[in-house]
């Protein structure tokens, strides 16, 4: 086999093995795996803002929740057709970012990640006091399993519902990685290596990075109604900054800028943390602060720098 | 004198209390970034860090002023040799970006912040103000802790002296040069990797010794270190980074608007204060008294 056509087989075997996971495995594992998917799709929209587009953000929980919350809501009260939710939880996402954006995106480096962390925790702040809406501090609880289509059965098959998140986060993580290839992917990483030089180009940087954040901002919301949908549960522990952090350790073990790694990434951070919090009594923000200590100084390229062919120019 | 003034002055004072307690957390994390440019995200859990060392030496109820003394010594140690360690960690990665620097600090935020609460519990700790101002003075009518007065002027000292520090001396001097261009600093064959150590240090020992000071005012409980973290940043960004005035100027904001919003209008406090933020940030992107022109 040539060595261009190895990452396809790659990935080409890595989707029969992800559709054939409930045929495998019982349905407390099906269920993690459905958060393990649900969660890397946050990882991976948080990998084009960050690692492509060079807007590392520590608040991406906020329209993560928000999405969650969206979705939550329309299943208690409007209706239970999960694609519907999807939507509009992506849309709901896309808005939080399209309003907070217009000012965050024109700070860099330090200062945006001081903003977007703070952005973080307002929205957190009106989820837990927003009691009439959000159900404050308690979260909220018993929403119903989503259908597929309108009238349809309630999803109650731990497999079953897998296979639509599966099917939602492979969809909107194509169209992401389509973004990243894309000529606005190539502005994408031209304005973060240099911003300047585009501007001489005749570039305007600052809608390129408005339309990314949005783009996160909707991958994110899409994330977090597959994740209510799971769950079943929406509190503000969901949106709170521990969600964010993890997301960018994700992207962090991942490695920047290639997608595919932050889905990786995102896959070790869920596992590791749903596996070994029961045992570790309480003791989890420790053994995580290690890991987080660890991967900065170990995996400085993450596991997109375990390259399955030779390092091209663009990265 | 004003009638709403009178009425509200008690809460003001506050503000100002916990504003010269803002202005410790801050200072440092200007200073940092504005030498380093790292966001040290562990700043908030050196603040709890003082705190608790407050509840260690002087949480039993009858200590005197000794007792605080002996907190504040410690302060300085545990922060110049957690500063100095942290500077030391966070040199390697210099050049790879903002994102591995905050999560570096975040990692070392969160084991700090477990082992705190593995020693101290989870239960919110409160600290006895030394016996001699554990009183109260009368002001405007209202009786008012007189510690919370001791905390203002230990406050406005602290900051007078960082401000000579940074402002009036020659290392202040090499500090400012190297905030504003560091390779020219290191061209004229000043080591600027001693001058980032000592700064981080600095910083971090200012965080301890607000933690030692606010104790009786704020408690120690796990979730203190991110609010005055997050209070913290926001006061870094009100005043402009990098500078000691545009930190002691943020903290004062702050702190009003949080003493004044969760007085007068508590549903709504915590918004006020990144309301504030956000409009300062419309109106001057850099920061009250933020240069412009420079965008990192």
């Amino acid at each position: 086999m040539s060595t261009a056509r190895r990452p396809r087989a790659v990935a080409g075997g890595a989707l029969v093995v992800l559709a054939l996971v409930p045929l495998l495995v019982s349905a407390n594992v099906a269920d993690m795996l459905t958060r393990v998917l649900a969660f890397a799709l946050l990882a991976v929209g948080l990998d084009l803002l960050a690692g492509v587009g060079g807007l590392p953000s520590l608040g991406q929980a906020a329209p993560f929740g928000v999405g969650a919350y969206t979705a939550a809501l329309l299943g208690k009260h409007v209706t239970t057709v999960g694609p519907v939710q999807l939507v509009a939880a992506a849309a709901a996402g896309a808005g939080l970012a399209a309003a907070v954006g217009w000012l965050l995106v024109r700070s860099r480096g330090t200062y945006f990640l001081m903003l977007t962390l703070a952005v973080g925790e307002i929205v957190h702040e009106l989820a837990d006091r927003w009691e009439g809406v959000t159900g404050g501090t308690n979260g909220l609880a018993g929403v119903p399993p989503i259908t597929l289509y309108p009238g349809g059965a309630p999803v109650r098959l731990a497999g079953v519902l897998y296979w639509y998140v599966l099917a939602a986060a492979l969809a909107g993580a194509g169209a992401l990685w389509v973004v990243s290839r894309s000529a606005f992917g190539r502005t994408l990483r031209g304005v973060r290596d240099n911003e300047e030089r585009m501007r001489s180009l005749g570039y305007r940087t600052f809608l390129p990075r408005y339309a990314v954040f949005c783009i996160a901002g909707a991958a994110a919301g899409a994330a977090g109604s597959l994740w209510a949908a799971q769950a079943r549960f929406v509190s503000p522990a969901d949106l709170g900054f521990e969600v964010s952090a993890l997301a960018l350790l994700a992207v962090v073990i991942g490695g920047r800028g290639s997608l595919w790694g932050a889905a990786l990434g995102a896959a070790v951070v869920v596992l590791v943390r749903e596996a070994l919090s029961p045992q570790l009594g309480g003791r989890g923000p420790l053994v995580l602060g290690l890991v987080f200590v660890a991967a900065v100084y170990l995996l400085p390229r993450g596991f997109a720098g375990i390259r399955l062919r030779r390092p091209r120019s663009i990265a | 004198m004003p009638a709403w003034l009178s009425d509200n002055l008690v809460t003001v004072v506050d503000g100002v209390a916990f504003g010269v307690l803002l202005f410790t957390i801050a200072v440092g994390l200007s200073l940092v970034f504005g030498i380093m440019d790292v966001l040290n995200l562990a700043h908030g859990a050196l603040y709890l860090v003082g705190a608790y060392l407050a509840v260690r030496f002087a949480g039993d109820g009858q200590a005197g002023l000794g007792a605080f003394l002996v907190a504040g010594l410690a302060a300085v140690a545990v922060g110049a040799a957690a500063g100095a360690g942290l500077a030391v960690m966070t040199r390697p990665l210099a050049g790879r970006g903002h994102l591995d620097q905050a999560l570096l600090t975040l990692g070392v935020a969160l084991v700090v912040g477990d082992l705190l609460s593995a020693r101290f519990g989870n239960d919110v700790q409160s600290v006895p103000p030394p016996a001699f101002l554990a009183g109260s003075v009368g002001i405007a009518g209202h009786d008012y802790p007189s510690y919370r007065l001791a905390v203002i002027v230990a406050g406005l000292v602290l900051a007078v002296l960082v401000w000579l520090l940074v402002e009036r001396t020659r290392v202040g001097a090499l500090v400012r040069a190297t905030v504003a261009d560091a390779p020219m600093v290191r061209a004229l064959g000043v080591d600027t990797g001693r001058l980032v150590v000592a700064v981080f240090a600095f910083g971090v020992v200012l965080a301890c010794l607000g933690g030692v000071l606010g104790a009786p005012v704020l408690g120690a409980y796990p979730g203190l270190d991110e609010r005055v973290l997050i209070l913290g940043l926001v006061v870094v960004v009100l005043g402009g980074l990098g500078s000691v005035s545009g930190a002691f100027l943020g903290a004062m904001v702050v702190g009003q608007v949080e003493a004044l919003g969760v007085s007068l209008l508590p549903q709504y406090a915590s918004f006020l204060v990144f309301g504030t933020m956000a409009v300062v940030l419309l109106l001057r992107p850099t920061g009250i008294l933020g240069r412009a022109g420079r965008s990192r």
